[in-house]
């Protein structure tokens, strides 16, 4: 039994200007224990797929289930094993740290949960706050209650919508170090996110969403192993010849130009050579997630059906 | 179901928890509102005006002051902390829970006759001193302060799902909730408005929570109590046939 099963999810909002598909026939699994990344532009779909998985919307067609229990027709159940840290910073104004997540608690069934909720402040860093009220914290320390409250009833599936947005790098850290300590543990964990490094890091499987379609699934690395293998980064001042910047990656002053081979390379640096300009801290390595992400919503057109798999792309979305 | 019961009793509480938080603003200020009106009204009034005979227009005033006071603020309750949960985004801990429509209703409409009865009990306790009570049938008292809390918290549940913003909920207070208490007969008996206004008066559910209720104290009312219980109860029923059924479907809860 997978943790989560997604079956030809759709979702359809209707506007005054017609209707708009926000979720097309989504359909995978993701096995317990698995620590999966969901990724895409703005807008892909990927906060209304989470928002149908924890109940908030229904979808227009499909089903979804966690742990074997329909979000839709066993709701009460699929939510009790299911935690999620919702993207928008939230909180009651009425309630301090520990209050809120004896509430919280108390929704879930689960009563008498002092241990738990003490071991669950003292991990992040909120035993100090714990009589705070949420009003007076920080909107990093407001993330980490979110994600205390998440975790209250020990859900065996967490679900984590752009978590870290907004945080700063210490704070990621911690997060990223106690989540991935529940995934050893065993929990499963479903991710958003903008950070493709995070993803990279942490993920062990990865779908893209594009314009509520899934364009990509598969394994982390094999989705770095179908890209083009070579990136060519450089710092410069210089403009680039127009052949080489329609095929370059700038951000700032930093250029990244993709290789096919060790031929490839070579074309590239005498291109470079002949248009005369100056470049620093030349680098050459493996092309990373934004690469392959960047690649996929190129190769991704609007009519993302005729979207090919290549080299295990999809391969699992058939399953 | 243990889950359901644990679940509810802990929504129940954060509710009563929420106001009482705020006591000042929620239950001293009706209060203090309804001690004005007796002042006032009854400074002009008295000795002018006999609705009941033998009972001062004071004495009158109080129980029907008690009442719209529980009325008002049961349904302040549910309605502004479903309001406020909706525009500041925690309602999403709740949306998030596996608690029923049955724990939402039972929570949010008994965190509402509390706080209805609080600020009830306070009124009756603040306006004693201008006007020794009566409690000709105190089980008429207890049956319509409930009755009439809860069908105004099962109404301001309604309301709070409805309303998207805090304008939308102030018309619906201020247009609906407040001209329905004020022409229930809080001030008056009904029978001495003309012909057109009592018939218009026995169309408002309101008007048989003051009058049964005001039973209780008096042992004289506009009509039987046997009648206001009638249309009360169903009224109650009704609008909480309502609210369980916008939750179930998750009337603008789960879009």
């Amino acid at each position: 039994m997978p943790a989560v099963s997604f079956q030809q999810v759709a979702k359809t909002y209707a506007g005054a200007r017609g209707s708009f598909r926000a979720l097309d026939q989504v359909t995978f699994d993701i096995p317990q224990g698995e620590f999966f990344g969901l990724l895409g532009p703005n807008g892909a779909g990927k906060t209304t797929l989470i928002s149908i998985l924890a109940g908030l919307t229904r979808p227009s067609g499909g089903r979804v289930k966690v742990m074997d229990f329909d979000v839709q027709r066993d709701a009460a159940a699929a939510r009790k094993v299911l935690g999620v840290v919702p993207q928008e910073l939230v909180f009651d104004p009425f309630f301090t740290v520990r209050e809120a997540l004896r509430i919280q608690s108390g929704y879930f069934g689960v009563r008498h949960n002092e241990a738990w909720i003490t071991e669950l402040l003292d991990h992040l860093g909120l035993a100090d706050k714990a009589d705070t009220n949420m009003r007076q914290l920080s909107g990093g320390m407001k993330r980490r209650v979110l994600l205390a409250q998440a975790l209250v009833h020990r859900p065996p599936v967490i679900v984590l919508d752009e978590p870290t947005a907004g945080v700063d790098v210490e704070l990621r850290q911690t997060l990223w170090a106690f989540i991935a300590r529940l995934n050893r543990e065993g929990h499963t964990v479903l991710l958003t996110t903008h950070y493709l490094e995070e993803a990279e890091a942490l993920c062990q499987r990865i779908g893209v969403l594009k314009q509520g379609k899934l364009v990509a699934l598969d394994r982390t690395t094999n989705l770095l192993a179908a890209t083009s293998s070579t990136m060519l980064r450089f710092k410069t001042d210089q403009t680039l010849p127009e052949a080489l910047a329609s095929q370059a990656r700038v951000t700032g002053r930093i250029v990244q130009l993709k290789a096919r081979d060790a031929a490839d390379v070579e074309r590239l640096l005498s291109a470079l050579r002949l248009a005369n300009v100056r470049i620093e801290d030349l680098e050459i390595g493996r092309a990373d997630l934004e690469d392959v992400f960047l690649e996929i919503m190129q190769a991704a057109s609007p009519q993302a059906a005729q979207f090919q798999p290549t080299a295990g792309l999809l391969a699992e979305a058939a399953a | 179901m243990m889950i359901s019961l644990a679940g509810a009793r802990t929504l129940f509480f954060k509710e009563l928890l929420r106001f009482w938080k705020v006591g000042f603003q929620t239950v001293a200020a009706p209060v203090l509102t309804a001690m004005m009106y007796l002042l006032i009204f009854g400074h002009v009034l008295q000795g002018r005006v006999e609705v009941f005979p033998g009972v001062g227009y004071t004495s009158f005033l109080v129980p029907g002051l008690v009442m719209m006071s529980v009325l008002q603020n049961a349904f302040a309750n549910s309605s502004s902390s479903l309001v406020q949960s909706k525009i500041t985004g925690n309602l999403v801990f709740l949306l998030l829970s596996p608690l029923s429509h049955w724990a939402w209703f039972t929570a949010y409409v008994g965190a509402s006759v509390v706080r209805g009865l609080a600020v009830g009990t306070g009124v009756f306790l603040v306006t004693v001193w201008f006007a020794p009570p009566a409690f000709a049938q105190p089980l008429w008292i207890l049956v319509f302060a409930l009755l009439g809390a809860g069908m105004l918290g099962a109404l301001g549940l309604i309301a709070g799902l409805w309303a998207d913003k805090f304008d939308q909920m102030s018309a619906f207070q201020n247009f609906i909730i407040m001209p329905m208490t004020f022409l229930s007969g809080v001030f008056y008996s009904v029978h001495s408005l003309p012909a057109f206004w009592l018939q218009a008066s026995h169309l408002n559910p309101f008007f048989y929570m003051i009058d049964g209720f005001r039973c209780g104290f008096f042992g004289t009312s506009d009509v039987s109590p046997w009648l206001s219980l009638t249309v009360v109860g169903s009224s109650f029923l009704l609008v909480s046939a309502l609210a369980l059924h916008l939750l179930k479907i998750g009337y603008k809860l789960r879009p």
